[in-house]
């Protein structure tokens, strides 16, 4: 990769012919010669962009506070980001956009509720410790935003599970706390859910729409489904894994979520509640902490679904989408290694 | 319509054809002076045989190969040997070569035909074959391996379909095209003759679908023989010989093999070309199509070049580089090579001269980490994993690259061209082959 000076010594011709070109210098690097005009920044931005409807639909829900949540999760990360390149001598890469997103889906993945340290915490062990430390962009195990989440979870669980009603209001007031979806089911149970919401198709169309507690952005189905299409469409992700990570939670809960015994579960409460869609779609498929293979891809996903339904039915927390996320986080590279692709005019197993 | 394709891998890059593909083959006046490399090809280098002062007719072998794997060279004008020197070619070696001047004076004088054996069908395949190696011809798609060789296999390999490669399936090229488009007759019956050299019945011809033209000429000249022309869906990279084998027979060369071994030989438009010639006329290799296209020329052409020209003077007969010009390559933009110098001469692998304007060529840009996203594992036709084998060579790690195929890899650079960090994956591919064995 190096720019010679043209050798210009030799003929009239040549030099007739460089004068034409710029400063006299071409390019001499190593095939191929063209590139595509993809490029980390761009995939970082869009990604962030198409997370707009999510973010209004969280704003739209949980008001004035959603903003600044988010506000101080971003400023959080770029102030991260920007201290350990510093320190650590490296370039700074803020404008890649990376350290905007996780802000971005940290924010979306906390309540509107918690005071103005908590999104600034998380944000610097999402961006500072669980990215730059492990050696910054590409080479983090864990997904950033998740970690983040993950640290607030247990360090403030009282704040991180105290959601706000979601009113559309804009006057600032403080809204009524209320129980999430999936927290309503792990306490009392589908019926006081379906009590709660008048009837089932009721209990869907808000689930759908986000009207319901949650976190910033997971409770609006339908703004999250919107981005993902985008990215579908333009190839910045695959179905591999949310379709494997979804159709994992939808079987466990059918099988196993239901009170009177085995293939009784309602796997839609299941599918459009807690954090599953976000998680599916921007989370799970994050490029760095998934594996690269679409057989790994899908494993991936399947082990993400199918921790989640043990957690949502089995463990201490109403959801699990978080934790099963990072735990799959771990086996990636075990992943990687065990399923790789098969070469071309490899030898058929017979 | 449907057309057939490799499964794996392969990309889109903007195909740029429409730049030279309707100019018609143009005829580039003799040079007064041509530099003729003694390795055009791949294999031993040939020994000179020719002292400088002696005078040498167009066509007269001026270096004879040394050993099995190599191919003659012979003076491409007609003029006197005024020195030996040597070159650096676009690879980045330098090579040993003749230099051949006409006088002023002189009058120019091509190379005519001693013979003209209508009958070149029924002589012995050994005599074809003969013709073929005294003609010096190697594979003019690039790879420049002696044609001669390629159509020797050894007996536990039968061979049962010849594949003409009119992919073309690099940007901005269209020699091929050309040749297919004027001269379709001349390289059917060089596939033809191959066919009768290796005793088989199938031949093919595999052409992308961008080129109707040249496919409606190559249906006609194949008409009445055991010939089929193929259309191919357009991907990159469909001319490569494996690639093109699966598009067209379903057959998969083994991983480390060759073509051989699934009973196929591949040649390429211009050497089934240049083949015909040889066998019918006795005509060596010392003239073929180059390409001179890009956005960085002025007036992009075909030409027919003697070997031995300087690239500079292809690119002022097109009427030299727009002040844009950022990158002259050696062949086609994914897998060419960047030219340091424009002395360099064209030589009988050079398909074409393609001069990328600044804002369309890499550099020497930073690159970033791998962030993991797998389009290069997507884009590998060979279903490798290259961003592995990326980060092993980034680190030193040149056996465990080797554990994931390092030389399954034939670095066509879809890999590199669909990276979004902009990371030399080519580049850090040859780096890991040159330090383990394979």
């Amino acid at each position: 990769m190096l720019r010679h000076r043209l050798n210009l010594k030799d003929g009239k011709i040549i030099r007739k012919i460089m004068e034409a070109g710029k400063e006299n210098k071409l390019i001499v690097s190593v095939s191929p010669h063209i590139k595509s005009s993809e490029s980390v920044d761009k995939i970082m931005w869009t990604v962030t962009a198409t997370l707009l409807p999510t973010f209004v639909m969280g704003v739209y829900y949980f008001g004035p506070k959603a903003v600044i949540v988010t506000l101080l999760c971003i400023i959080g990360s770029l102030l991260s980001e920007y201290f350990v390149q510093k320190l650590a001598g490296k370039d700074i890469s803020l404008k890649d956009g990376s350290a905007v997103l996780t802000g971005l889906l940290l924010g979306m993945n906390m309540p509107s509720t918690l005071p103005f340290y908590i999104p600034l915490l998380s944000s610097f062990v999402a961006v500072a410790i669980t990215k730059q430390l492990f050696g910054g962009l590409g080479y983090n195990i864990f997904n950033p935003a998740l970690m983040g989440r993950a640290f607030a979870l247990i360090t403030w669980p009282r704040a991180m599970t105290t959601w706000a009603e979601p009113i559309a209001n804009f006057t600032g007031m403080d809204a009524k706390t209320t129980a999430t979806p999936l927290g309503i089911l792990k306490e009392q149970g589908l019926d006081k859910l379906l009590e709660v919401f008048g009837s089932k198709m009721h209990l869907y169309s808000e689930l759908l729409l986000g009207h319901r507690a949650g976190s910033l952005g997971e409770t609006s189905v339908i703004a999250i489904l919107i981005g993902a299409a985008f990215l579908l469409l333009r190839g910045y992700i695959t179905l591999r894994i949310p379709a494997a990570f979804l159709a994992a939670v939808a079987a466990g809960a059918w099988v196993f979520g239901g009170k009177q015994g085995i293939f009784t579960g309602d796997p839609l409460v299941h599918v459009l509640s807690g954090g599953l869609m976000l998680g599916a779609f921007y989370m799970a498929t994050d490029y760095v902490t998934c594996p690269t293979t679409k057989k790994g891809q899908m494993l991936f996903g399947a082990g993400c679904g199918l921790l989640t339904i043990l957690i949502r039915l089995k463990a201490g927390y109403p959801e699990g989408v978080m934790f099963s996320i990072l735990i799959m986080n771990c086996f990636t590279p075990l992943i990687d290694r065990g399923f790789r692709t098969e070469v071309f005019g490899a030898k058929k197993k017979a | 319509m449907s057309f057939t394709t490799f499964p794996l891998g392969g990309i889109h890059p903007p195909e740029r054809k429409e730049l030279a593909s309707a100019v018609s083959i143009e005829v580039m006046p003799q040079p007064q002076r041509v530099v003729i490399p003694l390795s055009q090809h791949i294999g031993a280098p040939c020994k000179v045989s020719v002292e400088v002062g002696q005078e040498v007719k167009a066509g007269e072998v001026i270096g004879t190969p040394e050993g099995f794997v190599s191919a003659p060279v012979h003076a491409s004008i007609t003029g006197k040997v005024t020195a030996f020197t040597s070159v650096l070619m676009p690879i980045g070696r330098m090579v040993p070569a003749v230099v051949i001047e006409r006088a002023a004076n002189h009058p120019v004088e091509a190379w005519q035909p001693a013979e003209d054996d209508k009958d070149y069908l029924k002589r012995s395949p050994d005599e074809l074959k003969g013709r073929i190696k005294a003609a010096g011809i190697v594979g003019m798609g690039g790879a420049t391996f002696p044609t001669h060789v390629k159509i020797s296999p050894p007996k536990e390999k039968p061979i049962d379909s010849v594949i003409i490669n009119g992919a073309e399936c690099e940007p901005y090229l269209t020699a091929d095209h050309r040749v297919m488009l004027e001269y379709p007759e001349s390289v059917i019956e060089g596939l033809k003759i191959l066919m009768t050299i290796l005793g088989v019945t199938k031949g093919y011809v595999g052409i992308e679908s961008n080129k109707p033209d040249a496919i409606t000429k190559m249906l006609e000249a194949a008409k009445g023989s055991n010939i089929e022309v193929r259309t191919l869906q357009i991907k990159y990279p469909q001319g490569a010989e494996k690639m093109l084998i699966k598009s067209i027979l379903n057959r998969e060369v083994p991983a480390g093999g060759l073509p051989m071994d699934v009973g196929v030989v591949v040649q390429n438009v211009g050497t089934a070309n240049a083949v015909y010639e040889a066998c019918r006329y006795g005509k060596p290799l010392i003239e073929r199509v180059v390409s001179v296209t890009g956005g960085g020329i002025k007036s992009p052409k075909n030409l027919k070049v003697k070997v031995g020209t300087p690239v500079s003077q292809l690119i002022e007969t097109c009427g030299g580089l727009k002040p844009t010009a950022g990158k002259i390559i050696s062949g086609g933009p994914m897998m060419g090579f960047a030219f340091y110098d424009l002395n360099t001469p064209v030589i009988k692998g050079t398909s074409g001269i393609v001069v990328l304007e600044q804002k369309d060529a890499t550099g020497s840009d930073k690159f970033n980490n791998c962030i993991r996203c797998g389009r290069c594992v997507d884009a590998c036709p060979m279903g490798l994993m290259p961003l592995m084998l990326s980060l092993f060579s980034e680190k030193g790690h040149y056996a465990d690259a080797k554990d994931y195929h390092l030389f399954d890899c034939f670095e066509c650079g879809s890999c590199t061209y669909v990276c979004p960090a902009k990371r030399p994956i080519v580049q850090q591919i040859k780096l890991a082959k040159t330090q383990v064995k394979p």
